[in-house]
């Protein structure tokens, strides 16, 4: 139940999220190398922009991309029907990014 | 072979007794299943019905699900395909069955139209015939794909029509594919876009049944990711 939008919407937001996992990764090995507590994490992301327009485009591209294959497994293996679809679909994806987005906020928004 | 007799169970529709199911068939060395079914029809019950015509794997018309498995049963050996001496044979997976072992083929063909699946020609019989370069990649992808003998045993055997009964299936994208590199073909746009709906190329999961089950040797899944390439060229301006 895959048109071309959501396809190019799928392969696109995993695009994105590959380096963002990576570096995800990448960054929090090396920053726990001497220890580290909340408070220092806090401390580094809280009022960063760039940390905010990382994890938020990361959010975004989950949201996006989880939501789209959660359609296809809804309707392939638990039988939604196709009328239900968009509005799954258009729920799973704000729900995500909002609760995503909130923890974004809570974690680089604010602080000294 | 040493067994003098296979057990036969066929899968009836509309159901009928449980032991006019099963059958007694004479084994032979060389035999297939299609040569098994008829047995069954001919001499143990004239009330199965099933479909078959050329018998030497032409005309597409025999697939069934054999020990759980769709297969040409014309050209299936029964030696090749036993389980523990046992043949266990039902109609097509994903398709309505019309009695017996004979399913009802409209939703199969009509996805061919769905996928534009007919010669968009431009000249007339008056005008001489396009000319074809054999050797062009265009036409190799195309040659690739042509011998398809419309069996249903790919959209048998696809999960995702399994799942998802607006999919075209495998050989209905394959046949668009075979066009889209005809270079006597002209409606590419429209081959494009019949290929791009909610029950496009897109849906394949890539998980290869269809070019696993293909008797005639064909690779449907890689003409659908054609399919998906060429759309996506066309999304971004090049192609």
């Amino acid at each position: 139940m895959l048109d071309m939008r959501l396809y190019l919407a799928q392969r696109l937001t995993a695009l994105l999220m590959a380096p963002f996992v990576l570096i995800h990764l990448g960054v929090m090995i090396y920053a726990i190398q001497g220890g580290l507590t909340a408070a220092e994490i806090l401390g580094r992301t809280q009022g960063s922009a760039l940390w905010f327009l990382f994890y938020g485009g990361f959010v975004l591209a989950a949201g996006i991309h989880g939501a789209i294959g959660l359609r296809v497994i809804a309707h392939e293996w638990l039988g939604v029907p196709k009328s239900a679809l968009p509005l799954l679909t258009w729920g799973t994806a704000l729900g995500l990014i909002a609760l995503g987005l909130r923890a974004v906020i809570a974690v680089t928004w604010g602080g000294a | 072979m040493t067994a003098t007799s296979l057990t036969v169970r066929i899968q009836r529709t509309p159901a009928t007794v449980a032991q006019a199911d099963t059958f007694d068939v004479p084994a032979h060395e060389h035999q297939t299943v299609l040569d098994v079914v008829s047995w069954v029809q001919q001499h143990a019950d004239p009330t199965l019905t099933y479909r078959f015509a050329c018998r030497v794997g032409m005309c597409g018309s025999c697939a069934m699900m054999v020990n759980g498995v769709p297969r040409w049963t014309c050209r299936t050996n029964v030696n090749k395909v036993l389980r523990d001496g046992a043949l266990d044979i039902a109609p097509l997976r994903n398709f309505p069955v019309i009695k017996d072992l004979a399913v009802d083929m409209d939703p199969f063909f009509d996805k061919w139209t769905e996928a534009e699946g007919q010669h968009h020609g431009s000249r007339s019989r008056d005008e001489a015939i396009a000319p074809v370069d054999p050797d062009s990649p265009d036409r190799a992808a195309a040659n690739a794909g042509i011998e398809c003998i419309n069996c249903s045993v790919c959209y048998a055997a696809c999960d995702t029509v399994a799942g998802n009964s607006d999919y075209l299936g495998p050989a209905a994208l394959q046949r668009a594919w075979t066009l889209l590199n005809d270079a006597r073909d002209t409606d590419r746009d429209g081959i494009l876009d019949a290929v791009s709906g909610s029950g496009g190329c897109h849906n394949c999961h890539s998980m290869g049944s269809c070019t696993a089950f293909c008797p005639v040797g064909l690779d449907p899944m890689s003409a659908i990711a054609g399919l998906k390439r060429a759309t996506m060229r066309r999304a971004w301006g090049k192609g």
